[in-house]
This record gives C-alpha cells, sequence and structure tokens, in this order.
C-alpha cells in the first residue's frame, strides 16, 4: 500500500538525518534504537494473541469435524480434509446470505456515496448552524445499534408511525417481516446509521480539493451543480474509492442490524448474513469447524477486496 | 482542554481557513438540503425519546408530539427492574475503559515506536498494523470464541471480553500519524540533553499529543460502549452483560411480558444512547474530519 512505500523512503531519509547527531548506532544490527523493539512488544503480542494464533486455529479447525461438547469431555473431532469447505459452498443458507449482502451492497454502497459527499459538500461551509448540522448527522454514528433498532422496531412495525403515514400503501406484510423489503431494510438503515462517519471522510478530502479549480470553474460560468460533477467529483475520487472499500467491508460484517432487527434471519432467511450465519452454525449449533471454513471463506473474500483497494489506491 | 500552543494540530487551522473552498455560497439550496437531512438524522431521536415517554404506546401520527396525559417514566422503571440498568451500565464502563487504557497505552508505545524509532522488523510491523486493518475481527469470532471461552474458561468475565480489543491497529495508525508530524528536532534536543527514549516519549511527546489522544479517546469509546456481537458471545450470566447486551437480550426474550414493550425498549434505547451522544456533543468541535482522514488515509 501506499503507505508503507512511503515509509520506507522517509525511513531513508530519516537515517541520513539521524547519523549526523548519533553516527555509531546506525551500524547496530537491531537498528539505530532497538529500545523501539520493546515499545512495539506488547502491540505485537497482542496481535499474535487475538490475531494470527485465532487465525491459525481457524484454519486448522476449519479442516476438522469440530464441534463443541460437554465440558472436561474428550470427544473425537476427525480430519474432514476440505469436507466443511465443499458442504459450505453447497448449502444453500449460505448461498443465500451472500446473495443478501450483494443485495445489501447494492443499496448501501451507492447510496452511501451519493449521500455522504452531497451532505459533505454542503456542509462544508461557514455558514449559522453549522456545528448543529454536524451534530445531527455524526449522532447516530456515535448512538449504539441496538439503541437505535428500538425505534425502528417502533416506527417500521405493522402498526407503526411509518405504515399509519403510508396507508394502504404500506407493504403487507409489514416493512422487516417482508421478505422483498427486509433486507433493503437493513440496508437503509446501516446507510443512515453510519453515514456521518463517511461525511468525516469526505469533509477531509474537500479540504484537499484546490480552491483554484473552483475559482476557474467560475470564470467559466459554471454553475453550482456543474462544479459538483466537474471539480468536486473528480477532486475527491481517491477518497470515494475508500469509502466504497469501507462500506463494502462494513456489508461483509453484518449481524448485529439483521439480528435485532429482523429476528435473526427475517422471513425464509431473506435477511441471513454470512457473519449471522456463521455465529448461528458455530455457537447456537455448536458446529465450530463448518462456522470456521465459512469464517475462511469470508476472510479470503474481504481480503481480496483489500487487494482490489491496493491496486486501485496504487494507480492514483 | 489546554490550548496546544507550540505544534498546531492540523485539525485546527485547516478547518478555520479552507472551510470556504467555494467562494459563492447558494446557501438556499444548501440550507434546504441540510435541513431535510437533519430532519431525517435527528426524527428517530426525537421519536425514541418521546416513545420511551408513553403510557401506552401511540403510534398514531399524533403520537408524534407529547400528550402530557399519557406521559409517564413506567418504562424507565420496567426496563431498570428487568436488566438491572445500574449494574449493566457499570459492565458497559468497565469493559469500555478496560478497552480505552490497553488502546491508549499500547497505541501510544506502537505508534510512537514507529513513527520515530528505528529498529529491526519496523516495516514489517508497519505492514502487520495495515493488514490487521482491513481483517475485520467478527471473521475471527469462531477461533476467539472457541480460545477465550472454551479454552481458557474467560467466558463471563471483564478480561475476556476486553482481550479481542486490547490493541486497536486504528488508534495505532492515528497516534502514529500524530508524531510523525512532529518536528524531529524536538526529539534531536531531547537526546542531546541526555534524555532515555522512554523519558523523551513521556516529557516531549506524550504532552504534545493530547489532541490526538483526546480523538483517539472519543473514538475508542464508542467502539466498546456499542459493541454487541462479542460481549454477546462471551456473557451467558445477566449480571456480567453490559447494557447494549442485556438490552438486546431483553427486547428478543422478555419486552412481550411489559405492558407497553414498545416503551420500555425505546427507554432501554435512550438509557444506552445518552453517554456516547452527550460526550460528542461536548467534543463536537473537537471531533474532527482530519484526524480521521488521516487515520484511514495513511
Amino acid at each position: 500500500m501506499a503507505t508503507v512505500r512511503s515509509a520506507e523512503t522517509e525511513r531513508t531519509t530519516e537515517r541520513d538525518r539521524e547519523s549526523a547527531v548519533q553516527p555509531v548506532e546506525k551500524e547496530r544490527w537491531l537498528g539505530a534504537q532497538p529500545i523501539g523493539l520493546l515499545f512495539i512488544t506488547p502491540y505485537v503480542l497482542f496481535l499474535a494473541a487475538i490475531f494470527v494464533y485465532p487465525l491459525i486455529v481457524q484454519f486448522f479447525i476449519s479442516f476438522k469435524d469440530y464441534f463443541f461438547a460437554a465440558p472436561g469431555a474428550t470427544v473425537d473431532r476427525p480430519w474432514v480434509g476440505f469436507q466443511n469447505y465443499v458442504d459450505v459452498i453447497q448449502d444453500p443458507t449460505f448461498q443465500r446470505s451472500l446473495f443478501n449482502v450483494f443485495e445489501f451492497m447494492i443499496i448501501n454502497v451507492p447510496a452511501t456515496v451519493f449521500l455522504s459527499l452531497v451532505l459533505a459538500y454542503a456542509l462544508n461551509s461557514k455558514m449559522r448552524g453549522l456545528s448543529f448540522f454536524r451534530g445531527a448527522y455524526y449522532a447516530p454514528y456515535v448512538t449504539a445499534s441496538v439503541a437505535i433498532v428500538t425505534v425502528w422496531l417502533f416506527m417500521f412495525g405493522e402498526t407503526g408511525l411509518v405504515n399509519t403515514v403510508l396507508g394502504s400503501l404500506a407493504p403487507d406484510p409489514s416493512w422487516l417481516i417482508n421478505r422483498y423489503w427486509a433486507m433493503p431494510m437493513i440496508a437503509v438503515f446501516v446507510t443512515w446509521k453510519q453515514l456521518g462517519f463517511f461525511i468525516l471522510l469526505y469533509l477531509a478530502a474537500l479540504q484537499n480539493v484546490p480552491k483554484e479549480r473552483y475559482e476557474a470553474a467560475d470564470v467559466d460560468g459554471a454553475s453550482t451543480v456543474q462544479k459538483f460533477w466537474s471539480v468536486t467529483v473528480p477532486g475527491v475520487r481517491p477518497a470515494t474509492t475508500l469509502v466504497i472499500i469501507l462500506a463494502t467491508i462494513t456489508g461483509m460484517n453484518l449481524f448485529t442490524e439483521p439480528y435485532l432487527l429482523t429476528n435473526g434471519g427475517g422471513p425464509n432467511g431473506a435477511s441471513v448474513t454470512p457473519v449471522f450465519y456463521m455465529y448461528q452454525k458455530g455457537v447456537e449449533q455448536g458446529q465450530a469447524g463448518y462456522a470456521a471454513a465459512i469464517g475462511m471463506i469470508l476472510l479470503v473474500i474481504t481480503l481480496g477486496i483489500a487487494l482490489v483497494q491496493r491496486r486501485v489506491l496504487e494507480r492514483d | 482542554m489546554s490550548k496546544p500552543t507550540t505544534i498546531p494540530p492540523k485539525a485546527k487551522p485547516t478547518e478555520q481557513q479552507k472551510l470556504t473552498v467555494e467562494p459563492a455560497p447558494r446557501n438556499r439550496l444548501r440550507v434546504l438540503i441540510l435541513s431535510i437531512g437533519a430532519i431525517m438524522f435527528i426524527f428517530p431521536f426525537y421519536y425514541m425519546v418521546i416513545g420511551s415517554l408513553q403510557k401506552e404506546a401511540d403510534k398514531s401520527f399524533s403520537g408524534v408530539f407529547p400528550h402530557p396525559d399519557n406521559m409517564t417514566v413506567t418504562n424507565y422503571q420496567e426496563i431498570n427492574e428487568a436488566i438491572d440498568a445500574p449494574r449493566s451500565l457499570l459492565n458497559s464502563t468497565v469493559f469500555t475503559i478496560g478497552v480505552l487504557l490497553c488502546t491508549v497505552l499500547f497505541g501510544i508505545l506502537a505508534g510512537y515506536a514507529l513513527a520515530v524509532m528505528h529498529f529491526r522488523g519496523r516495516t514489517t510491523v508497519l505492514s502487520a498494523v495495515l493488514l490487521v486493518l482491513v481483517v475485520p475481527f467478527q471473521l475471527l469470532q469462531i477461533p476467539l470464541y472457541v480460545l477465550i471461552v472454551r479454552a481458557y474458561g474467560l467466558g463471563d468475565t471483564y478480561l475476556g471480553m476486553i482481550i479481542p480489543f486490547a490493541i486497536n491497529s486504528t488508534a495505532v495508525f492515528i497516534f502514529r500519524q500524530f508524531f510523525l508530524q512532529l518536528p524531529r528536532e524536538l526529539f534531536e534536543a531531547a537526546h542531546i540533553d541526555g534524555a532515555s527514549e522512554l523519558k523523551t516519549m513521556l516529557r516531549v511527546a506524550i504532552p504534545l499529543a493530547r489532541p490526538a489522544i483526546l480523538n483517539a479517546v472519543l473514538l475508542t469509546f464508542i467502539g466498546p460502549w456499542n459493541e454487541f456481537l462479542w460481549p454477546f458471545l462471551v456473557t451467558k450470566q445477566q449480571d456480567m452483560q453490559p447494557f447494549a447486551v442485556a438490552l438486546a437480550n431483553y427486547m428478543n426474550n422478555v419486552a412481550g411480558r411489559a405492558t407497553n414493550p414498545d416503551g420500555a425498549n425505546m427507554a432501554g434505547g435512550v438509557l444506552l444512547a445518552i453517554p456516547p451522544v452527550v460526550l460528542f456533543l461536548i467534543f463536537q468541535k473537537r471531533f474532527t474530519s482530519t484526524n480521521i482522514g488521516s487515520g484511514v488515509k495513511g
């Protein structure tokens, strides 16, 4: 990634500068400040304990018929090779969950990019009440999903406010228990909830769009909307890439919202997500090997997305 | 909050100077868009408060406005009795503070080392930080559950809740970016005066890093306070559950028996929402785009 490259160059230049001060230490095998190793040790140890080791464990149990037994009991957990992976890929519920996430992203990603950019653009000025508006947009982002779900259930229930307002236009069955509406509702909820964070990202990116380009567009007599499309949108393209990738990764991790808003999987598994399915298989039904295989497949997909991110970011 | 004098944190001057990127303000369209948006963002919060105070759930259109004769605090009493609010709020607090302490302590140490020190393996660790940023914790929930709950027996303990969140690569990144901005001469001067690395960090770098620390604290606070999945997996006993988990379980299993289930749920929602919302209202000016941006953009 771009950062790694810049770190490399920065290290050599810093070293050169430093060599004027401490010429002898440059030669040390552990580096100029070996004490840095001590500073970094807690991070590395925790990384090993809660990331690397679990990853290895997940890899191994995904090849086993691994299930939870009563505490203390010794049980046989035989190797089954790729059986878990074959089963997962052929599992209709798992396929359904991937499809659901895809449906989620189709709605969530474009809506997130569009709305957060427009709102950040509107917020990017000196005006009265600016801090009120900012506060309003960050509020859902800082609030727990669990808290907000309570009022969404109230609003979108069978006899809720939304259906009262819609009258005969209300869907039947109601939104969250309707198999066509369950997943789009989750997408709307998450878009709304996370928008504040993406507005922040875009606000940062907007500071980097050169003022001259707006002035040039003014000279050409461009309207506000034209300036938005021809100056702002290209100017924040790297941020857009980031927003797309982050929103996609959010989609891969959905758990809380389908679990609480649509009571688990929703009608006929209409809102089962991969992470929810992993929880259901692994923790509720105790088939940890099977769930671990789901986890590994999702990891591969997520890393694939990250690779795309790397490609796209390096192209810029 | 002390005002940083010597080193201007990136946020303040840029916010002030560059906000007017577009010279000619078309303020009417702007205000219209922002107002429509703000209503959609704030209304659910308003409605949650109103709904939590209703004696009987009023889902009709007039229920949007408070009616004095339909107002009560029994929903709060109901939720308080059902999930022992002080106890679960205490659990949330312990969980959150534990995570915050670890995040700040390990984050500063690692961020400082990665920014200003040279040692073998530095680039490797830096790449690892970047890798961890893209792999979400949720995808490792099964092995973490196997290890922490089954193998180490840390289910229903604060330690078990905190451990997976003890290091936060985003925070490491924010701190690294901040320390990189500090002029090298500061550190060199400290070294010439004979200060050790630890002393330089404690006496020179950390006092300057206060704005970055506050930012990392604010950002990290909402993580564990709002976290649902992991504490939900780890805690089975109700007296160990953080508020978010206790409320979710109440919604799914118990609420039906209450006289006004929606009202009780929303009363819980209000209680859960208050701490982070209040914190952000207080520190809103400090919670700026640039810091997050630099954290993520690298």
